[in-house]
């Protein structure tokens, strides 16, 4: 663990978030719920101020200087995250409110454009709510099907369920995680690409949790779609990403109607404008863009290989402490798994450990993580979730591994 | 660490003594927390008003589901419904209050507000239940 921690310098890391030196109930604040939403560097906030204070104006409409300078910045953004991402062109990129967003409009438009009622569209048991509910309400405005594929005891896709699923050649859309937000299973998401691929389906890459802690290469995996919001990756709130491929894009029907999605608008007709603006009615999350291009400055000039060995050494330290608690039992067990580790512990609530360890100033999530059937999945209603980013410290594990033998004494 | 957490809390939750359900009961309610997923179902026998509880969920829920039954024995509608008054006004506010009796063990959760729901789902749920009786 040592030789990574010396690649991150974490003490000056920690000094970029403002946030870390807060005191919670007169402790000092373990912020271990990053992958509900990270904190910001200095250099995030800053961004968005110096914008709002020097440079604001709205985009893609004014011929003044502020709103060329604001449009510049913002479309700037469109460039960092293609890089980011290593997509074809900037115009595979469509910003979105988050990647809830992101999934909707994929769902609604290229959902009900390109999918025929009776053709169907897989997903794993351990997805978010966010890439569930809206193939639901697909299926039932649009009469497509709904598969799941099940996953293994240990957390990751089971591959006979996948290749049932896909048996009958009906499947059009796997629609995937990279990384589940309740077991911290990384999905072999180049080789589902490969799979859905065969057997003429797309894939939707859910990113959400990955992208904060993997270099992404959406080429590489060849997604189709590939989706991921701002506020996890050390950005703002209000701003998401939908990656789609050049050509997927072109096909799609326009989402949201209003300015700025529209070539022409007479009473009689409207004409969309090409991909991404099709796909931005309104005007846009501008201060949050510029927010999110400094997030991904932050983390690219860190780099991914330091950011994923510290991670890395975090979570087999984690996973050494936590099951040396009596009680306390790790949920998942994948081979390839990162940060985010759900647990619970005889006799105690997860709801209870929360409290009790907010108390110490531990900040854990407990609930379902937006993960109801995967709950039942696993034959829990409900866990407690520590997850880590780049400025967690080790010591801040063995504290929440102290804080959970006091709730283990409670409940004695 | 901390008096919401104190013994009657867990010893209520650890030994309930008003669980499961009753081979005979009169009208029944239940309540869910969505959020969380804690689930309570309470039974009452009309005559006795005594009432049972199937809690699924975490300590502070169990618990007032317990304590609530302990209160109820031999009560009124009319002063249940007062009860419940009393209870949700101390789960809120922190103050105490002598009509509650052991029911102030939970009136510390008022310090803790994502939690006051967990304390009053039973009572939501009995509310349900008398408006069957």
């Amino acid at each position: 663990m040592s030789t990574a921690l010396h690649d991150l310098n974490i003490a000056a890391i920690r000094e970029d978030f403002p946030i870390l030196t807060q005191l919670v109930h007169g402790k000092k604040l373990v912020f271990l719920d990053s992958a509900a939403s990270a904190q910001k560097p200095r250099a995030v906030i800053d961004a968005m101020v110096q914008v709002m204070a020097t440079q604001y104006a709205n985009v893609h409409r004014g011929l003044h200087y502020m709103s060329e300078k604001a449009s510049d910045k913002y479309e700037a953004v469109r460039d960092k995250v293609a890089e980011f991402i290593n997509a074809g062109s900037r115009d595979e990129i469509v910003f979105t409110r988050n990647a809830t967003e992101s999934i909707n409009l994929v769902a609604y438009t290229w959902g009900r454009a390109s999918l025929q009622p009776g053709d169907a569209v897989a997903v794993t048991e351990m997805e978010h709510h966010a890439n569930l509910v809206p193939w639901q309400m697909l299926r039932d405005a649009h009469g497509t099907e709904l598969r799941i594929i099940k996953i293994t005891d240990a957390g990751e896709i089971d591959w006979d369920s996948l290749e049932q699923i896909f048996a009958d050649g009906r499947v059009k859309l796997l629609a995937v995680t990279q990384m589940s937000n309740v077991l911290g299973t990384y999905t072999p998401i180049e080789r589902l690409a490969k799979f859905a691929h065969a057997h003429g389906a797309k894939i939707l890459v859910d990113g959400c949790q990955a992208v904060v802690h993997r270099r992404i290469d959406v080429r590489a995996i060849d997604a189709d779609f590939f989706v991921f919001s701002g506020h996890k990756l050390y950005g703002p709130t209000g701003i998401g990403v939908l990656y789609a491929k050049a050509e997927i894009l072109e096909s799609m029907p326009p989402f949201m109607g209003g300015g700025d999605m529209i070539a022409s608008v007479s009473y009689e007709k409207s004409t969309w404008a090409k991909p991404p603006h099709r796909f931005e009615a309104g005007t846009p999350a501008i201060i949050e863009t510029i927010g999110l291009g400094a997030a991904i400055d932050y983390v690219t000039a860190i780099g991914f290989d330091a950011i994923a060995a510290h991670e890395q050494a975090l979570t087999e330290h984690a996973l050494a402490v936590l099951p040396q608690i009596e009680g306390l039992r790790i949920i998942g067990a994948a081979q390839d798994r990162g940060g985010v580790i759900s647990f619970v512990m005889k006799d105690a609530h997860p709801h209870d450990i929360a409290t009790l360890l907010d108390r110490q100033g531990i900040a854990v999530r407990a609930g379902h993580h937006c993960a109801e059937p995967l709950m039942g999945r696993l034959g829990v209603t409900s866990t407690a979730r520590a997850s880590f980013a780049l400025y967690t410290l080790p010591e801040e594990i063995d504290a929440l591994a102290h804080g959970l033998e006091r709730v283990r004494k409670i409940f004695a | 660490m901390t008096s919401l957490y104190e013994t009657l809390v867990i010893e209520r939750t650890r030994h309930p003594h008003h669980a499961g359900k009753p081979a005979h009961f009169d009208a029944q309610g239940s309540g869910a927390n969505a959020i969380c997923g804690d689930r309570v179902s309470i039974y009452v026998n009309r005559d006795s008003m005594d009432v049972h509880h199937e809690s699924e969920g975490c300590a502070i829920m169990s618990a007032s589901a317990d304590l609530m039954a302990d209160a109820t024995i031999g009560k009124t509608t009319a002063q249940i419904t007062q009860l419940a008054q009393d209870f949700a006004v101390a789960v809120a506010t922190g103050t105490e209050n002598p009509a509650l009796g052991a029911l102030n063990a939970l009136a510390s959760v008022s310090k803790y507000p994502s939690r006051i729901g967990c304390a009053t789902l039973p009572w939501r749920a009995l509310e349900e239940a008398l408006q069957n009786v």
